[in-house]
């Protein structure tokens, strides 16, 4: 379980999280969701140890800030929104990066599954540079992936930090890696993710984050989170949300805002 | 950055650099015997050692000329190539950028200054001090030197763990002119003896090479090598951003931190022993990402090798091309190596784009 009581973030003199209490449970998927500038990706950096913050942030009981960057590459993996590369490396090369925790004898064979778990196999020998942005998201994703390849490693839940991993993606790819997540989620592991899209969200979550102004604004399932009221809100336009009959997610349409 | 040979379609290309090292441990090594047999003096190793393996006694002459000027010299030549060649690696691995060389970014020039402070204002050092310290006084003066000029250079460039390439050689070019600068003051103050000491700086040659020499500066060069090989997988990791490389497990305080003391050791102690020479930090590795891959865990013994043995060849091409005179060997590689630069600037024009 990731659990935070009072965590607080600032930026110099901005205070960018003010105070957020939250409890996540391995086995689930957590979506954060929120207008541009709510404290998505700095309420991900802090959850990763990657910004500096106040407040009680424990990772399965343990206090995670006293965990050395080591042992918390076994414990989690961070897929961030964007990578800087400086040097012509080749796919496998990138992928193989994620090989923290990984014996010696799957070091071999893993790199290709995970390649080909994000709809890239066979992309071992390119060079990364050559490829299309969300080819190079899904090479992250692989990497990712490897890093934390067991969602449960001796009873211990592992975790996925994916900060909008379905940004630069197409409906395919989208809904692949909401599947790939949503796998991680069920066979054990714990997963936060931040979301831009509302209704990829709603057929994933087990959980919603709303954000506003560095508050987590309304928490829930989405179906709980996002009613008209709620969403309006935290948008600032009127939103209509929607049910298809089926199965009762709920759904939003833009051409619906008033 | 496209490589000169696509990469194998395993995408794996740890064997291709285990073949390119083995040639180049052959390459240093050939280089090596070549350099021992060149020189002014018309003396040939072959005919020494035959005439040894002949139990015949070699002549002082042979002795003095293969053991006391050849050999340090080109010990000093392999290890000042093997260590500006290796910090050339690890500053691009640090800086995340193929441009970055202790020559081009003000490192050496920072070195310069704390080895010419040593020499002029040295004798108002504490006494016991300068004795304790000895001959390693100027190597240590090019240390401190060019360890606060990467920390400040990287200070300035790296903002929320990304470096700006801009703002890197800008910075770099202000902080060689300051000090060049200082330098001009206290070369203003030096005496004649002093004077003679400071010409050696500009002007980068191996020609005073001589065993004293070199046990001043290679312990700190031997040091700042024997680290590096431990850095690689955490430049590798950096490769992918700060945030990245401790996300994979990596500290990334102390790997900067030790990244940036071993650029300081090398390039101090290759400045101290040898002046300024330019440009083998920056081809050296570039060629051998293009040739292996930037996998630093085989670039950055590969630099080594081949740093090494290019400045081995550099010094006999300057030892030779105006003998019986001498040219200083950083005249040689700024030659070869100054044109290659702009080559790479031409390539990568979109990663410079100011």
């Amino acid at each position: 379980m990731l659990d935070a009581e009072t965590l607080s973030v600032t930026l110099g003199r901005k205070p960018i999280l003010k105070g957020i209490d939250l409890e996540a449970k391995a086995g689930t998927l957590t979506c954060i969701v929120g207008p541009n500038g709510s404290g998505k990706t700095t309420l991900l950096r802090a959850l990763t140890g990657e910004v500096a913050s106040s407040g009680r942030l424990r990772l399965d009981g343990q206090d995670l800030r006293s965990l050395k960057p080591e042992a918390l590459a076994l414990r989690r993996a961070v897929l961030p929104q964007s990578v800087p590369l400086a040097f012509p490396f080749t796919v496998l090369e990138i992928v193989r990066l994620g090989l923290t925790g990984v014996p010696g004898a799957d070091a071999r064979s893993l790199p290709a599954q995970a390649l080909h778990r994000v709809g890239l196999g066979g992309y071992e020998g390119r060079l990364f540079q050559e490829l299309s942005g969300g080819e190079q998201q899904r090479v992250h994703l692989a990497r990712v992936l490897l890093q934390v390849w067991q969602p449960v490693v001796h009873g211990i839940p592992r975790w996925l930090f994916l900060d909008e991993p379905v940004a630069a993606l197409d409906i395919g790819h989208q809904l692949q890696v909401m599947r790939i997540a949503r796998d991680f989620a069920e066979a054990g592991g714990g997963v936060i993710a931040v979301m831009h899209d509302l209704n990829l969200t709603a057929m994933v979550a087990d959980q919603v984050w709303l954000m506003t102004a560095g508050r987590i604004a309304a928490r829930g399932t989405p179906a709980e989170v996002f009613t008209d009221a709620t969403l309006a809100a935290a948008y600032g336009c009127a939103i209509r949300v929607s049910t298809p009959p089926s199965d009762g997610t709920p759904f939003i349409l833009p051409q619906a805002a008033a | 950055m496209v490589a000169l040979t696509p990469p194998a379609s395993s995408g794996d290309r740890a064997p291709r650099a285990q073949k390119v090292t083995l040639a180049l441990v052959a390459l240093l090594l050939a280089a090596g015997v070549a350099s021992l047999a060149v020189g002014a003096a018309g003396v040939s190793p072959w005919a020494v050692l035959g005439d040894w393996l002949a139990g015949e006694a070699i002549g002082l002459r042979e002795r003095v000329i293969l053991l006391d000027i050849r050999l340090p010299r080109l010990v000093t030549g392999a290890l000042v190539g093997a260590s500006l060649a290796v910090a050339g690696a690890v500053m691009q691995g640090l800086f995340r950028n193929p441009l970055a060389d202790p020559g081009i970014v003000g490192v050496s020039a920072g070195a310069s200054l704390g080895a010419v402070l040593v020499i002029v204002l040295g004798g108002l050092l504490p006494a016991g001090l300068v004795a304790l310290a000895g001959s390693h006084l100027v190597p240590i003066g090019a240390f401190l030197g060019g360890w606060a000029s990467t920390l400040l250079l990287y200070r300035i460039s790296t903002r929320a763990g990304r470096t700006s390439v801009a703002t890197m050689l800008l910075a770099g070019i202000a902080m060689a002119a300051l000090a060049g600068a200082g330098m001009g003051v206290l070369i203003f103050l030096a005496d004649d003896a002093q004077l003679r000491d400071l010409t050696f700086w500009n002007m980068g040659s191996l020609a005073g090479s001589s065993w004293t020499r070199l046990a001043a500066a290679a312990p700190v060069m031997i040091l700042g090598l024997l680290a590096v090989p431990f850095m690689a997988r955490a430049l590798n990791a950096l490769s992918l951003g700060e945030a990245t490389a401790m996300h994979l497990g990596i500290r990334v305080e102390r790997a900067k931190r030790l990244a940036i003391l071993a650029v300081a050791a090398m390039t101090g102690a290759a400045v101290a022993v040898s002046g300024g020479i330019g440009f083998v930090g920056i081809v050296v590795p570039h060629l051998l990402r293009l040739a292996m891959g930037p996998d630093h865990r085989f670039l950055l013994p590969a630099a080594g090798l081949l740093g090494a043995a290019l400045l081995i060849g550099a010094d006999m091409v300057a030892r030779t091309i105006a003998a019986p005179a001498e040219l200083p060997i950083g005249i040689v590689t700024a030659l070869a190596g100054g044109p290659f630069f702009l080559w790479i600037l031409l390539r990568k024009r979109g990663l410079v784009d100011l």
